[in-house]
This record gives structure tokens, sequence and C-alpha cells, in this order.
């Protein structure tokens, strides 16, 4: 049975819910189940968002994945990848960028931050504004970041891509292109 | 059959369009906006001239989807569960007229209040008006039930409400699509007299709406949605609604096959199903999304009969949303956490937008007021609120919309000097106009600040009614001139507009402040789309 539990972690606003159309749109072009919360509403300004996804070859119940249960954590703001960490099973990894988003008087030492990510097993911390500047779109670091985590989603890169493709095709040719180079620049990343 | 990706509110608002939507009302509050915001946008919308506007609130809203029913065509009105009360003087006097075209109004439940100030359950509504609730489980559910809803509405000439909660409204899954239903034709009511409350003819609406919703629980589209299954176990029976289902189902898997299960997806529920589970089982227990609405039934006053658990005996939490973990607990399950989450992670509120102008105009209050002391700023629904939090501190309600102004008005009937309200343009709208008049009549000294930012912020940036109309609405009221003020809130004017503040807090009359300056998001939304266009 293939089940991939994902969740989506970031801040309102930093664009986690392209991250999560992306993945749908792969996931139905698969033929897979699927189900997509997301948080609407007053958290986008600026507070805690997060989206639970969950991808099976069979029907999946509920909208929410249980505690304990999560494949996957992928966060574009390091200590938002932290306060998933109930979720996250012994197995699944923790793909986050590096950069902070410092928003709130008391945010963390980001040496701190990261220092209690890498007592995680499996986890990867990359630099994704920095690899989306370099590819050229300072604002695709969350393509960069799904890039990092596209081998731990049991779906081929290319289904990845062509939702990429998909998604930004109405903005054009020009936005296709470099959000697609972030996804790739991401995917080098990858240790996989 | 054609398969689709969407929210559990865009199925709903999908499925209204392809069976055959006239007329789609609303006023923006989360998890509901984006039921209207998938009909404006979509092409069937366009194409069938869909009326698709947003109203100045769910009142008016609820209004105007009767009159097209009125009318013979199918509506929809969608609103979030406080709307409802908002809109309960139109939804309960139109279970007494009935309808003429299918009426569907959709209720959005915020259990946890995520977006809201209360966690009421909107199925209370449909008991309270004598109208056939429905409240899927899944979005394919959602989509499938709106057309017989508008089926049951038309055989029974009676509105019908659709309850989803927040996390369907905000989930995504696939749906497969039905053929498209063609729009109705213009046909008056049969009755001319079918719409008119009088007394007389109210009373007669009245005894004959009793004896209909009674007869609903044989309607053969409501029981399809309430399944009574079979299970080997006695020990323990499972009555479960909406979204609970899922979560009831993600933990036990295969093994639901063990449990009896009755799944009540419409109302008013089934008697005889719940008499046949309880009557098979030592002990019940009932899992539902929001308030305890079975369970009390169930129960009753006397809660003499088999052992039941739910919301009521601790068993679930009597407030709060359900999530898997809550409900494993209450099956008896174990429940495995991973980590727990390290403790330097902070709590990251939400926070005004960096460049909003409310929060120029909330510190040029802030400084205002200062001479006055703390407690006398009155506020209402929307991003403002945040002023509640630090580092504002700023605002001593939030109640419902319009309250700032109609407290601000009590309160400086009771001596409260000076007394002022905060509202936002389009809450104003919404519900603010009428107290201003109030104020207005007998010359109160309040001082109501309107925060313009001329969008809908809060729910993401929709049409506000207020914009380009607030001046004028504020004298038609008939708020003096010389004490209308407009402020631009940036920090350059900061001086000047604590002064402005200032001179009105002293004048003892009505006073209006317009602080005026559009949203950030919806400007950089706005810039981009010109780029994009040029």
């Amino acid at each position: 049975m293939m089940k991939n539990d994902i969740i989506l972690a970031g801040v309102g606003g930093q664009g986690i819910l392209s991250i999560a159309a992306a993945i749908g749109l792969a996931a139905v072009a698969n033929d897979l189940f699927l189900k997509q919360s997301e948080v609407h509403g007053m958290s986008q300004r600026g507070g805690d968002v997060q989206s639970h996804l969950r991808l099976s070859d069979k029907p999946v119940s509920s909208d929410l994945i249980p505690y304990g249960k999560a494949d996957l954590i992928i966060s574009v703001e390091p200590m938002e990848s932290l306060r998933y960490l109930p979720w996250l099973s012994d197995k699944g990894w923790l793909v986050t960028n590096s950069n902070p988003f410092i928003n709130i008087p008391d945010y963390p030492s980001l040496d701190e931050i990261l220092k209690e990510i890498k007592k995680i097993k499996n986890h990867i911390i990359i630099d994704a504004d920095g690899i989306a500047k370099e590819a050229g779109s300072a604002r695709s670091g969350n393509m960069v970041i799904l890039g990092t985590a596209s081998p731990y989603i049991d779906m081929s890169f290319e289904s990845l891509e062509n939702a990429i493709r998909k998604l930004f095709g109405r903005k054009g040719n020009q936005m296709v292109e470099t959000n697609l180079k972030a996804l790739r620049a991401g995917r080098e990343c990858s240790v996989k | 059959m054609k398969r689709v990706l969407l929210l559990g509110d865009e199925a709903i608002a999908q499925a209204a369009l392809d069976a055959g939507l006239s007329g789609m009302y609303a006023y923006p509050g989360t998890p509901s906006t984006e039921i209207m915001e998938f009909i404006q946008s979509s092409k069937v919308g366009s194409d069938r001239n869909v009326h698709r506007e947003w109203s100045s609130n769910e009142k008016t809203a609820m209004e105007a989807a009767l009159g097209m029913s009125y009318a013979g065509k199918r509506a929809m009105v969608a609103m979030k569960h406080v709307g409802l009360n908002v809109a309960a003087d139109g939804f309960i006097n139109s279970a007494i007229t009935g309808v003429n075209g299918g009426l569907i109004i959709v209720s959005a439940d915020d259990p946890s209040m995520h977006s809201s100030q209360n966690e009421q359950d909107s199925r209370f509504y449909g008991k309270f008006a004598f109208v056939p609730c429905f409240e899927p489980s899944n979005q394919q559910e959602a989509y499938d039930m709106v057309f017989d809803a508008f089926e049951v509405s038309e055989k029974y000439m009676m509105p019908v409400l659709v309850r989803i909660t927040t996390r369907l409204a905000h989930s995504r899954a696939s749906i497969n699509l039905r053929a498209t239903l063609p729009q109705k034709k213009l046909s008056l009511p049969v009755d001319p007299l079918q719409f008119v409350l009088l007394p007389a003819i109210a009373r007669k609406k009245y005894k004959s709406l009793l004896s209909a919703y009674e007869s609903l629980r044989y309607e053969s589209l409501i029981t399809k949605y309430n399944n009574f299954k079979d299970g080997s176990k006695r020990d323990l029976g499972i009555i479960t609604c909406g979204i609970a289902y899922n979560y009831f189902l993600e933990n036990v898997g295969e093994s639901i096959s063990d449990f009896p299960v009755l799944k009540i997806s419409a109302y008013p529920f089934p008697k005889e199903l719940i008499k046949d589970i309880t009557g098979r089982c030592k002990e019940i227990l009932i899992l539902e999304e929001g308030a305890p609405v079975i369970e009390e039934a169930i129960r009753g006053i006397l809660d003499d009969g088999i052992k039941i658990r739910g919301r009521l005996d601790g068993t679930v939490p009597r407030d709060g949303e359900l999530n898997p973990a809550i409900v494993a607990k209450a099956i008896g399950l174990p429940v495995s956490y991973g980590k727990a989450v390290p403790s330097l992670v902070k709590m990251r509120p939400p926070s005004f937008c960096i460049g909003c102008g409310h929060a120029d105009m909330f510190n040029s209050l802030t400084e205002a007021i200062k001479p006055y002391g703390s407690g006398h700023v009155f506020s209402d629904i929307g991003c403002y609120t945040l002023a509640a939090l630090p580092p504002f501190n700023a605002i001593n309600s939030c109640v419902d919309m319009g309250a700032s102004v109609t407290m601000a008005i009590g309160a400086s009937d009771a001596g409260l000097f000076p007394s002022i309200a905060v509202i936002g343009d389009s809450t104003f709208t919404h519900s603010g106009m009428t107290g201003l008049l109030d104020a207005v009549v007998k010359n109160s000294p309040v001082t109501i600040i309107i925060s313009d930012n001329s969008t809908t912020g809060m729910t993401g940036g929709q049409k506000s009614q207020a914009t380009g109309r607030i001046e004028q609405i504020c004298e038609g009221i008939g708020v003096k001139r010389e004490h209308l003020r407009v402020i631009v809130p940036l920090r350059k004017n900061h001086a000047e507009n604590v002064c402005i503040l200032k001179e009105e807090f002293e004048y003892r009359g009505v006073s209006v402040v317009i602080a005026s300056r559009e949203c950030i998001q919806t400007a950089t939304k706005r810039k981009r789309s010109e780029n994009s266009n040029e």
C-alpha cells in the first residue's frame, strides 16, 4: 500500500499552499486518492500555518493526519518545522529551509533552532532562499524546498514537474521555467 | 466522468452550479468565503449569468436568495455560523413562507474558533426553524448532497440547511462531477399569498410546516444519508455524524466491520434507526463535530436508558473540534505521539502586515487616547481586531459585527467619556450604519473611527460595499460635515492625525473619523495584476 502523509509548515504568506497545490495536481495525475487540509482566515496574517496533505492508493478517511503518522514535514521556515514534531513518525523525514522569518519579538536563536532540528534522525536543512536567488527567482524558495523533499514523496519527479507546468502555466512560460529551475536546484540538494 | 480537486467549499459551489443555480448570495466569512469566490471565478457562473455579487450582510443575502426562490429559480446563500445569527430572522421565517425555487442555506461552523468568536452549532438552527439539515462528511458527499438538497427543497417547498465545519470547508479532495442541469425558468408562486406572513396566514402555514418536518423523517433522500450497519460487537455501538465519521474510520480501519455504526448525515434524524442501534448495544459512543446535538436528544432529561458516552460525560471534550487522537481515546485505542515540540518554539500569533494602515491608525489612536487612560475603545470584527494583542493592546471589545458603534453609544449613555468605536469599512456597511443612525438621532458623544482599507481584508480581500461611499453614507445618516474627518493613516501624518483625533474626542456629539488607506495586501495584488495586464 502506498501512503504519504505530509505536513507543510510555514508562516502565513510564505507560499505553502503553492507547494500543496503542486503535490495535489501531481497526485491527481497519478490517480492517487488525496485529502489536503489548509488554513484560511485569521492565521494567514503572519501567523503559523500548516497544511495536512495525505496521498494514498486507497481512499483517505481523515482530513487530518493522526499524531505520529506523518512521513514527511516540509517547512519553509526553521522554527515552524519543529512545531509539528508530534505528528512526525519515527522513520519520518524533516526537510526545512534554514532562513528564519522573524515577525515576533521573542524569536529564539537560530543556532538553537538548528541544533533542535539536527536532533531529528532524518533531516535536511537547506538555504532555500539562497538557492532560489541563484536559480533566478528569489520568490521560488518554496519550490526549492519541494524539490529537496521530492525524493521522499512516492511520485515521479516528472509528475511534479508537470504539476508545476500546470500550476504556473497561466502566469506565462518564464514563470514556469524559473519555478522548474528552482525545483530542480532543490532536488540536487537532496541527500537521497 | 470528470474528476476534479476541490475544497469542500468549492465542491458545494460546483454542485450548485451543476444543479442549475441562478443566484448565489453571501457575505464573506471564514470558513465559508470560498463558496462565493469559486462561483465568481467559474466559467459556468459567467456563461449562465448566475448572480454572484457579494451582499452587504448575511441578512440581505438571505432575503435576496429568498426573493430569487420566490421567482421560481434555484438560489443558494452561504455564510459562516455566526452569520446565520444575522440572517436568522429571514431564515426562520423562510421556513414558514416556504420556497418556490429550491433554496439552500449553507452555514459553515468553526469549532475550535480558528477564525471566530464562538463555536455555535448550526444544526440547532435547523431544528429551531424546522428546516431539514444535511451534514456532509466528505467533499464528494458535499457535492452530491447539494443536488438532493435542492430536490428536497422543491418537493417539500422548504428551505434546506447544509451544515459544514472548518475541516471540510478547507480540505481538498478529488470529486466526481455529474452532468449539468438546466436552470429553472422564471415562475411565480402558485399561491399569491404564500409569502405573506400575516398572522392568520402564518398560523396555517406554521401548522403545515410542523407536520411537513415530521414527514421528512421518512423522506428517502434524507434517509439515504443515514445509514445503519451492524457489526459483531455488542458492548459498543457508534453513532457518528458529519466529519466525525472520518476520524472514526481512520482509527478503526478495516475493523469497522466489528462495530455496529449509525452514520447520521441528514436531519431530522431517524428515530427508528437510533432505537435500532441502541437496542442492540450495551453502550453507545456518540461522535459529533460541534455541540452534543444528537447526544442530548438521545439522553433526553431522564437519561435512564443504556449507557451513553460522548461530550456530556467527558469521554469526548465538551468543546473544540474533534481530531483523530480525540476519537482514538474515546474508542479506547492508543495514540502514539511523535517527539514533543521543543520548548524554544514560540507562539506566532497573527499580526498586522508590514505597512498596514490599521497599524498606523492605532499608533495615532493610542497616543491621542493616552490622557484619558485605558478602557475607552470599542472595536469590531476584522483585521483591526488584532490591535487587542501586544504591542498595541489598544481595544477593549470585539463582540459581533457592528457592536463597536452601539456599545460605544451605550457606554457613553452610562457616562463614559470619551467613548470611541473602531470599525472597518466593510463591517460598517454590514452592521454599523444603523448604530450610527441611533447615535446621530440622540446626538451621542461618541467618536466613530472607520478604519477604511477599501476591502474585506481578514477573509482575503473581497469587494467592500463601502468603497467610495463612506463619506456620503455618514453625511446621509446625518453626521455633521465639520465632524466628518478624513485622515490618511501614514507615519508621516502621525502628528496631524493625533491632533484630529483629540479634537474629535473632545467634541460632545457624534463625530466620525475615516482613516482611509488601501489594504497593503489588495494593493500589492492589484499592482501585480495591473503590471501583468500591461
